[in-house]
């Protein structure tokens, strides 16, 4: 889980440089007047309800590794109270968005905890095996499950190699009115897409602040300005199973 | 002769009037429709009751894959303005029998999948703005006048 990842086929520095490139032309007005456009990629707040997500933004998320402590549930907490995963105490079973990992090396005996959830690869072997095109990324790149035509197949469980989704085995009740969840079909980690499409991070983020963690970032990976672009940008991070060329919009960082 | 007229004609409908009583009684009783919060639906009436499954279908194409959050056609706007609230508290259910959906789709015999998955109250957030987003009487007069 150490070295860097490859980029595979999609180069942000590039786009960036493209991006940059196009900004600095601008438009001129008359001659010594120009007019620069203003960019708002990369924040959420500023898209409107009726405007539809564009891939200028890719969603992303930074664990450090270091903050995360050994025994804290704060995010697991979180995220089943927002997404309203109340199980019927059968964790056989039962959903599962985000649960917590704790690693061990056995030759030094250090120990690792982190959260783990749907890591929205970049190409998502889900979306691939989906044999209804019910599994599919949204163009901000978050990986999401269409119920209205998912068949509850789970082919697309055996193909996650992160374990990130969950088949729904009975009936719901209650559910929250943001996020609908019903019996015979798949679901995983959406980034809490309700509230993103509102400008605000998921509910693990705010949880992990709100515990005084503050180990996970959120934000635009194609926006240069953002805190988690200039974290990613500074620090050494790793994504899990990089060799596999899925390019997850999760990262860690002190893996 | 206009007597006897009378009283065949009589004989012969008497019959099919009460068998007009008797199938009424045996029939599904009407649709009981609870009125939304504010002054009009999204749109209007006639066009709600043919269309308003089509218009749901293309809201949840357009939010799910595309991230589109209007709120026009949104079912949980129409659960938050057409649920009632419940004797015992909060609201009832408007997929339960004699609430705004299922009273409807009783009487046409058409079972209604949405809340199998969706939820069938509005949450906290959405009861507060229920009815913000119907035609206020303003916007139906100004309608009426262009017509």
């Amino acid at each position: 889980m150490t070295g860097r990842t490859p980029q595979q086929g999609f180069d942000p520095r590039r786009r960036r440089f493209l991006s940059a490139a196009a900004a600095a032309a601008g438009v001129t007005l008359a001659p010594g007047v120009t007019f620069y456009g203003v960019t708002a990629a990369g924040s959420a707040a500023a898209r409107a309800p009726e405007d539809p997500v564009t891939s200028s933004v890719r969603w992303g998320l930074l664990v450090d590794v270091n903050k995360c402590r050994e025994g804290c549930n704060a995010c697991v907490t979180a995220c089943v109270e927002e997404n309203g995963l109340r199980g019927n105490g059968r964790p056989e079973t039962d959903a599962q968005w985000i649960r917590k990992v704790e690693l061990r090396d056995p030759s030094t005996g250090a120990k690792r905890s982190l959260p783990l959830m749907c890591q929205h690869c970049a190409s998502p072997p889900c979306v691939d095996v989906c044999p209804t095109g019910a599994s599919f990324k949204r163009a901000d790149g978050i990986v999401l499950v269409d119920k209205h035509i998912c068949i509850g197949c789970r082919y697309c469980m055996l193909a996650c190699p992160y374990k990130a989704r969950s088949f729904i085995h009975e009936v719901v009740e209650d559910q929250k009115p943001y996020a609908p969840r019903g019996k015979g079909t798949v679901e995983s980690c959406t980034f809490c897409v309700h509230r993103v499409d509102e400008g605000r991070t998921p509910a693990c983020v705010e949880a992990c602040a709100e515990a005084g963690g503050d180990a996970m970032t959120f934000g635009d990976l194609n926006d240069p300005d953002s805190r988690i672009s200039k974290q990613v940008a500074a620090y050494v991070t790793d994504q899990i199973r990089p060799d596999l060329g899925l390019d997850p919009g999760v990262r860690y960082r002190n893996l | 002769m206009c007597r006897r007229l009378v009283l065949a004609l009589l004989l012969l409908l008497a019959p099919a009037a009460a068998a007009a009583q008797d199938g009424d009684a045996g029939r599904v009783p009407l649709p009981t429709i609870v009125k939304g919060k504010g002054e009009a639906c999204v749109a209007d009436t006639d066009y709600m009751r043919r269309n308003h499954m089509t218009e749901l279908d293309h809201q949840r194409d357009e939010t799910m894959h595309r991230g589109v959050r209007t709120r026009k056609f949104s079912l949980k706007e129409c659960v938050a303005c057409h649920a009632t609230p419940a004797a015992t508290g909060g609201y009832a259910s408007i997929n339960a029998p004699g609430q705004f959906c299922r009273s409807c789709h009783d009487y046409a015999a058409v079972t209604i999948d949405c809340f199998q998955c969706h939820a069938a109250r509005p949450g906290e957030a959405d009861t507060k703005r229920a009815g913000a987003f119907s035609r206020t009487a303003g916007e139906l007069r100004q309608e009426s006048e262009v017509q």
